[in-house]
């Protein structure tokens, strides 16, 4: 097994492969030298597979993305410790009988993963028109927190209300949660749609997502991961930086670039171009996470 | 002294006055609202391209034809759930021209990503 060092050394060089970004957690050195500075560790972001969309205009090999991006996160030198999906890991469809179907084959191809822990969270694809009860079937909550190395993440559900709201219950339960956590915490926030109006014209905003926002905005050092946009995008409202991920089955236009939300067509000369997974690594002692994009094969 | 006959023709004539007026203000009103009918179903509405004159008010009478659709314009700040079996209804006044988008924001569906519109506000 490697070292921490060895862990970290492998996160800087990972950089050369992709996008390496680093965010900065200034504040955090000095609460942690009061304590044992937790083990540094990465994790894998994968977002909108879309499994059932068959659109050869849109990805000629929509059948095997899924599947080739699977072998690539288990190629990558050190596995992850886990494994997180960011919604919309089916394509929408009205009927229920279809709806489970295409759920289970997505957790039968990404069964394949060697990682130890899979986490999911629902999309609106998945869970917009049963509000979330497939998903929750076959993968569980669509809300919940888990804790890993010192720090403290949070899955929000902002789509099985098909108005792409969070709710005010949610919103109490996240209340609550923070409460009980130190205002210096790490804290990590996974969610599908963006909690800010990144593009309301598209809808690529949440309705009560600044409500979220306003929750979170005391804690120190939070950031945000979500998907649905299918392209990388980072932002920041005040202190909280926002990461959008790259999806495994159709790329979409820049917010606002096109007139229309429509997939990017698959470019035969680039097959693949835009679609991607990401792994996130923490650098607790340097205050910094660090964000390295990786496309679906790697050759 | 005063004529009480004469006061009382000018009580008249201020009444008659005031309704003529009054039906005028109503009457222009009227012909001002920019009164559109908007049909949504899965997954699109008709029309969906809709003028509008600028800084006249403008109402939006919407109805569904299938299920529960939404209505968003961020441009202007309006929205509506657009609930089958009634008449859902937006007022606002167009104080900007140019070209806004409008989109559903309940979805709705495969092609909820295609429910959309535009207004095309002229000065």
């Amino acid at each position: 097994m490697k070292s921490g060092i060895d862990r970290r050394e492998f996160l800087k060089l990972a950089g050369v492969g992709g996008v390496v970004f680093a965010s900065g957690l200034s504040g955090f050195a000095h609460a942690a030298e009061k304590k044992t500075v937790p083990e540094d560790f990465f994790f894998v972001q994968m977002s909108d597979t879309h499994w059932g969309f068959k659109d050869e205009k849109a990805n000629a090999d929509w059948s095997g993305t899924l599947k080739k991006a699977v072998a690539s996160v288990n190629g990558l030198e050190t596995p992850p410790d886990f494994i997180m999906f960011t919604g919309d890991l089916s394509h929408t469809t009205e009927d229920p009988k279809e709806r489970r179907k295409r759920l289970g084959e997505f957790r039968g191809i990404i069964g394949d993963l060697k990682a130890k822990t899979v986490r999911f969270m629902p999309g609106e694809h998945d869970a917009s028109l049963d509000n979330g009860d497939a998903f929750k079937e076959l993968f569980g909550a669509t809300h919940y927190t888990f804790d890993h190395k010192g720090v403290h993440f949070i899955v929000l559900d902002n789509v099985s209300d098909p108005s792409a709201s969070i709710g005010e219950s949610q919103l109490q339960w996240l209340g609550d949660d923070l409460k009980t956590r130190d205002k210096d915490a790490m804290i990590v926030v996974l969610t599908h749609r963006p909690l800010f109006d990144l593009y309301p014209q598209w809808d690529w905003a949440t309705r009560d997502g600044a409500k979220a926002v306003d929750l979170l905005m005391p804690y120190r050092h939070v950031t945000v991961f979500y998907g649905h946009i299918h392209q990388e995008h980072h932002q920041m409202t005040g202190h909280i930086p926002h990461h959008a991920a790259k999806g495994l089955m159709f790329p979409l236009p820049a917010p606002g670039s096109a007139p229309k939300r429509a997939p990017v067509p698959w470019d035969p000369a680039q097959p693949y171009k835009g679609l991607g997974f990401r792994e996130v690594g923490t650098r607790i002692e340097k205050t910094e996470y660090r964000i390295t994009e990786y496309p679906v094969t790697r050759g | 002294m005063k004529n009480p006959k004469s006061d009382s023709r000018i009580l008249a004539a201020a009444i008659v006055l005031c309704l003529v007026g009054s039906i005028a203000v109503v009457a222009l009103a009227a012909q001002a609202d920019q009164v559109i009918k908007i049909t949504a179903k899965r997954f699109e509405y008709s029309p969906n391209e809709i003028r509008l004159k600028k800084g006249v008010p403008a109402v939006l009478e919407f109805t569904s034809l299938d299920r529960l659709h939404g209505f968003s314009c961020p441009d202007f700040g309006i929205r509506t759930d657009i609930v089958p079996g009634k008449v859902n209804i937006v007022r606002f006044i167009p104080d900007k021209a140019g070209t806004f988008a409008f989109h559903c924001d309940i979805f709705c569906g495969d092609g909820h990503e295609d429910m959309a519109g535009k207004f095309i506000v002229e000065d």
